[in-house]
């Protein structure tokens, strides 16, 4: 009955959360729903045909699918962007909770890294971190986590600060309290729900980054069906084939929207600022 | 500001140097990629083990990587960045060259993102949960969710392919050619832009004075023009300054989407040719501009803000 008037009550969050749900299923479900399409195996026989009733997105000059390797490129997409956005979760977060709670060398050493970070725009270093470790998604995803943990550092440990004088906290620490399990029980709790928030809202924008780091060539490699790569292995053909470019895109943009749309109805949920 | 905040300022940014360069400089020493070998494969020959080996040696690939770092500082002190290997040219010769159609870019979309952005910020702001409003937050939101380089392909497609009017490569770098990269860039930033400026200028328009003024019989307009704009151009500036910043680092995306000859697409190459000096070199300018800017838009509060000026 709770529950029940919970998805009533927030309508947005329950039409988005369905959206992202089955985005994420016809991700897990990809084989089923190209009904066994290989998104890596074309017939050069079929190469550069526009949308037909065969191929409903056409296919590129290999002959490959279009629509399943937008299908299974929402699994390249969605892993990556999930990893990023837990990487940078746990990792930021966490430093950022070592910093405010312990405060001295280990805050200024953490925090200067973090200003060094932000004083510098985030992609061209992704970029140049990527490209110098070599293309691939998983060197993408580590690029990017580490331009963008900085946000979440900051975040938790001005969440620990807050507390980290609080008379609560000194009375456990006085009756014995041991640090992990004061980190554990106290300032995690406390800084958890506006990470979240922050995580949420990230999502969307993060999947932009990843996909414009495959486009430039820095991040999947073929025949890996992904959005971006897919997209810049497209501009070749804009004349002649202008489906491979407008798919793939398409993909990005709803994905994005479905997932910023849910970022931004959990953030109105968990805010208090807005109760 | 004070001098005390001015140098502390400087030499903040120079710590900060330092910080930077030096991570690139260990980025590249840890990559995987031998920039020898791949110099001599560039040239075309085949490279024998003992040939790497002694160009190395002689470019002193081989010393340790504190004492290449401070070769290299040393030399940047110089001004000599290194020669590129690829491109066979002083990196300072190459990242001029690409200075100023990088500008250019910066200058015209920056107008452009001001056109849109302010007036759209403003109005949504006023008619504050009127269609207008929800009009301008529903396009906004579709803008943050729109990927650049698709927006800068379709753009393409349509202007340059099918309707024939502007070139589809730009790298001649002149006006016509800066047009669609310039409204590409303007249409991705000014979404995020609209919203901090419809954010402002709300703070602003339920602050007290507002209230006061209007209950005084001022006029709405002349509260709106003269008072509470004013008042909302601190975090306006904020995010100009941001942007101008990245932009002249030069907006790796757009710029290889349109071929357009600024300082990303050559960011770009460098990588891809892991042309350590070049990568070097670029990064340090980034890094120069991007605190260069941050301290005019520090300076510009105190031109703005007249509180700033009291308080010394």
């Amino acid at each position: 009955m709770k529950k029940q008037n919970f998805f009533l009550r927030n309508k947005q969050f329950t039409i988005f959360l369905i959206l992202a749900c089955l985005i994420i299923l016809a991700a897990i479900f990809a084989p089923f729903i190209t009904h066994g399409i290989d998104p890596t195996e074309g017939n050069l026989k079929d190469a550069i045909m526009p949308p037909s009733g065969e191929h409903i997105f056409g296919t590129d000059k290999l002959g490959r699918d279009i629509f399943a390797r937008v299908i299974y490129g929402a699994r390249t997409s969605l892993t990556a962007t999930f990893s990023l956005v837990m990487l940078i979760f746990f990792v930021g977060g966490m430093l950022g909770i070592i910093a405010g709670y312990f405060g001295g060398i280990v805050d200024t050493v953490i925090m200067r890294i973090a200003d060094m970070m932000l004083a510098f725009p985030g992609l061209v270093l992704a970029l140049a971190v990527a490209g110098v470790m070599g293309a691939n998604m998983r060197n993408a995803v580590i690029a990017i986590a580490l331009v963008s943990w900085t946000k979440y550092a900051r975040l938790s440990r001005s969440l620990v600060l807050k507390i980290r004088n609080r008379d609560y906290v000194s009375a456990a620490i006085v009756t014995g309290s041991k640090t992990p399990y004061m980190i554990w029980r106290y300032m995690i709790p406390n800084a958890i729900p506006t990470l979240i928030i922050t995580a949420a809202t990230d999502i969307g924008g993060m999947m932009l980054e990843l996909a414009a780091l495959s486009f430039l060539g820095f991040g999947a490699v073929p025949p890996t069906p992904e959005w971006g790569l897919m997209l810049s292995e497209g501009r070749a053909y804009m004349q002649s084939a202008p489906w491979l470019m407008i798919f793939p895109g398409l993909a990005i943009f709803v994905t994005v929207v479905v997932f910023n749309m849910l970022g931004d109805s959990v953030r109105d949920i968990l805010d208090p600022k807005n109760e | 500001m004070s001098k005390k905040q001015v140098i502390s300022r400087l030499l903040q940014i120079v710590v900060v140097l330092l910080g930077i360069s030096f991570i690139t400089f260990l980025l590249t020493y840890i990559s995987p990629g031998d920039p020898v070998r791949h110099m001599l494969t560039a040239s075309g020959t085949m490279p024998s083990e003992e040939l790497i080996q002694s160009i190395r040696e002689e470019m002193g690939l081989n010393d340790p990587v504190i004492v290449q770092y401070f070769r290299w500082l040393g030399n940047c002190l110089h001004g000599d960045f290194g020669e590129s290997y690829t491109l066979g040219k002083p990196v300072v010769t190459l990242v001029a060259a690409r200075l100023w159609p990088t500008l250019r870019l910066t200058i015209m979309s920056t107008v452009l993102l001001i056109i849109i952005a302010v007036p759209l910020g403003v109005l949504s702001a006023v008619y504050k949960n009127t269609w207008i409003d929800y009009l301008v937050r529903g396009l906004t939101f579709f803008g943050v969710s729109l990927p650049n380089f698709w927006v800068g392909l379709l753009l393409m497609l349509v202007f340059c392919v099918k309707l024939n009017l502007l070139p589809v490569v730009s790298s001649s770098g002149d006006f016509k050619s800066m047009i669609l990269p310039a409204v590409t860039l303007a249409i991705a930033m000014s979404s995020k832009y609209t919203r901090q400026v419809r954010t402002a200028v709300l703070d602003e328009l339920t602050s007290d004075y507002v209230i006061g003024a209007e209950a005084r019989g001022v006029k709405f307009s002349k509260i709106l023009w003269r008072h509470v704009f004013p008042n909302s151009l601190l975090p306006i500036i904020t995010m100009l300054g941001m942007s101008i910043g990245s932009l002249l680092g030069g907006t790796s995306v757009v710029e290889v989407i349109f071929s357009y000859p600024g300082l990303g697409n050559l960011a770009v190459t460098a990588i891809t040719s892991c042309d350590y000096y070049l990568i070097q070199g670029y990064v340090l300018w980034i890094s120069i501009t991007y605190m260069l800017i941050n301290l005019i838009v520090d300076f510009s509060y105190y031109l703005v803000d007249p509180r700033m000026r009291l308080k010394r």
